[in-house]
């Protein structure tokens, strides 16, 4: 099969942090430290409580599928997702290196970090754990 | 203050074409105007406010000078396929205020003949477009996690298809005017799973146009008075991480235009519920109050969305799924078939007797990512 190319993700001034903690194999999450709660995708003033007091913090990188969906009509078929960090959120992803047809919602899966083109930041996605 | 009844329908037009490579676009947002304004028995020289979204060339002020209108009220609200729900609400607002009193909403776009330009990115496209969120693979993420959750089939959702095809069938200008069976949707070819091609709405050019008028100008018209006795808008979000597939904006929507009509879902002869694919309609039809959460696919199957012999008929013009999505944004289209409905102009093979309460919801963006969501609902007098 051919392989999937990944566009590189745009980056902004907001969010340049995030991605250079994935070219480190770090996976980010922005964490409030006024209300305690954790979101995604990063701002820099919280959308739970509009405070400006926010900070990176580490995630573990496991989590669960939320849902999914195998995009069949793509030239390289893909699964995009949500997955339910451990940490809290749930992100816009892709799930990877897996047999699509085993996939299920509720999945435990763990992070890798797969490249784009042109040298741009990976992209943070996940595999079966 | 409430816009019930601050604002009636005069004028409908749905362009008949489903493939215009020989128009331009602007073209198309001038004929469905002139069909409007003249199925209402207006002039263009009437029209004293102009509503359009993002599909509109250049934007309010170009279509304006194009259309040759001399307006003192505007409004280019950009919600994706909702706008002109959102559209007729505000008309009600603005002629409720006395800015305006004959209103014009205009439609059109071209994704058969060429794609249609993309729209500019939001802040969240860093995280979203490199891993290839699509419209097709995110309403399939909504169905996957109903389906988790509630046990909903793909054969419950083939019967909303099912239930389109029936009633494209009586329309000549629709796309797909064959019947489908449950068998059929399920063989089509998966697109993302768990939708297949034939859970997924059309690809048409074309467009459409609505004229909204203030009741002193409804009562000299010749046409039958079709009031606005409920509106609403909602944008439903990711809500910062804390994402839920299983409902949509409409929970919002619905329950804000039932209060504001002073009905109920029980009450509601016709409902256009947006169909960009299957499980759009079922996840709106729960959130709009009419079955319990979970339980849509029980309403839908079965063939309980077919007019004449369904408890809830839907979309009797064969809707996204078979007739037109024009522009890929079909809300316009929703109001158009729920006018034909109340004013009794609906084929006769679908028309719903004494049908005088219809409901027309829209959502615009993705219900998997985000979305706007309208709900309209419309009384004969």
């Amino acid at each position: 099969m051919a392989e999937r190319k990944l566009p590189a993700p745009a980056v902004s001034a907001e969010t340049q942090a995030y991605w250079d903690a994935a070219a480190k194999g770090k996976l980010l999450v922005r964490k409030c430290t006024s209300c305690n709660q954790l979101h995604h995708y990063p701002r820099t003033i919280c959308p739970f409580c509009f405070s400006d007091k926010t900070e990176w913090i580490e995630a573990s990188g496991k989590g669960t599928i939320y849902s999914y969906s195998v995009m069949r009509r793509a030239p390289v078929p893909y699964a995009m997702a949500y997955v339910t960090l451990a940490e809290g959120p749930r992100m816009v992803t892709n799930i990877v290196d897996c047999d699509f047809d085993k996939l299920k919602c509720e999945q435990a899966v763990k992070v890798v970090f797969k490249p784009t083109e042109g040298g741009g930041p990976p992209l943070p996605m996940f595999t079966p754990a | 203050m409430s816009i019930k009844g601050k604002a009636y329908i005069a004028g409908i037009y749905e362009h008949p074409t489903r493939h215009a490579p020989d128009k331009s676009t602007a073209q198309l947002h001038a004929e469905v105007a002139k069909g409007a304004i003249e199925d209402a028995g207006l002039t263009r020289a009437d029209i004293d406010g102009y509503f359009c979204a993002g599909d509109a060339p250049g934007g309010a002020w170009p279509m304006v000078d194009y259309l040759g209108l001399k307006v003192r009220h505007i409004d280019s609200t950009e919600t994706g396929g909702c706008s002109y729900l959102i559209h007729l609400g505000h008309a009600a607002e603005a002629i409720a205020a006395g800015k305006c009193s004959i209103a014009l909403i205009t439609l059109a776009g071209k994704p058969r003949t060429s794609a249609m330009p993309p729209r500019a990115a939001g802040a969240e496209a860093d995280f979203e477009a490199a891993y290839g969120a699509t419209t097709h693979n995110a309403y399939g993420m909504c169905a996957m996690r109903h389906m988790h959750d509630y046990g909903t089939t793909s054969e419950q959702l083939a019967w909303i298809k099912v239930a389109a095809s029936h009633h494209a069938q009586y329309n000549p200008h629709a796309m797909l005017r064959d019947v489908v069976t449950v068998e059929d949707v399920l063989n089509s070819p998966m697109i993302s799973d768990p939708l297949h091609r034939l859970d997924c709405c059309v690809i048409t050019d074309g467009g459409g146009a609505i004229v909204v008028v203030a009741p002193e100008i409804a009562a000299k018209l010749k046409r039958p008075k079709i009031k606005v006795i409920g509106a609403s808008e909602f944008i439903k979000t990711q809500m910062g991480g804390k994402v839920d597939l299983t409902y949509s904006g409409a929970r919002f929507t619905g329950a804000a235009s039932f209060a504001e009509a002073g009905v109920k879902p029980s009450d509601i002869k016709y409902v256009s519920i947006y169909d960009s694919f299957t499980i759009t309609v079922l996840i709106q039809l729960e959130d709009l109050g009419f079955a319990e959460k979970g339980k849509g696919g029980r309403l839908v199957q079965d063939g309980n969305l077919i007019a004449g012999t369904g408890k809830l008929p839907f979309n009797t013009d064969g809707g996204g799924l078979c007739s037109n999505h024009p522009g890929n944004r079909g809300g316009l289209t929703k109001v158009l078939e729920a006018v034909r409905q109340l004013r009794g102009e609906a084929h006769p093979k679908v028309q719903v007797k004494n049908c005088n309460l219809a409901l027309a919801h829209g959502t615009g963006g993705s219900l998997g990512l985000r979305h706007g969501s309208s709900t309209v609902i419309l009384e004969r007098e």
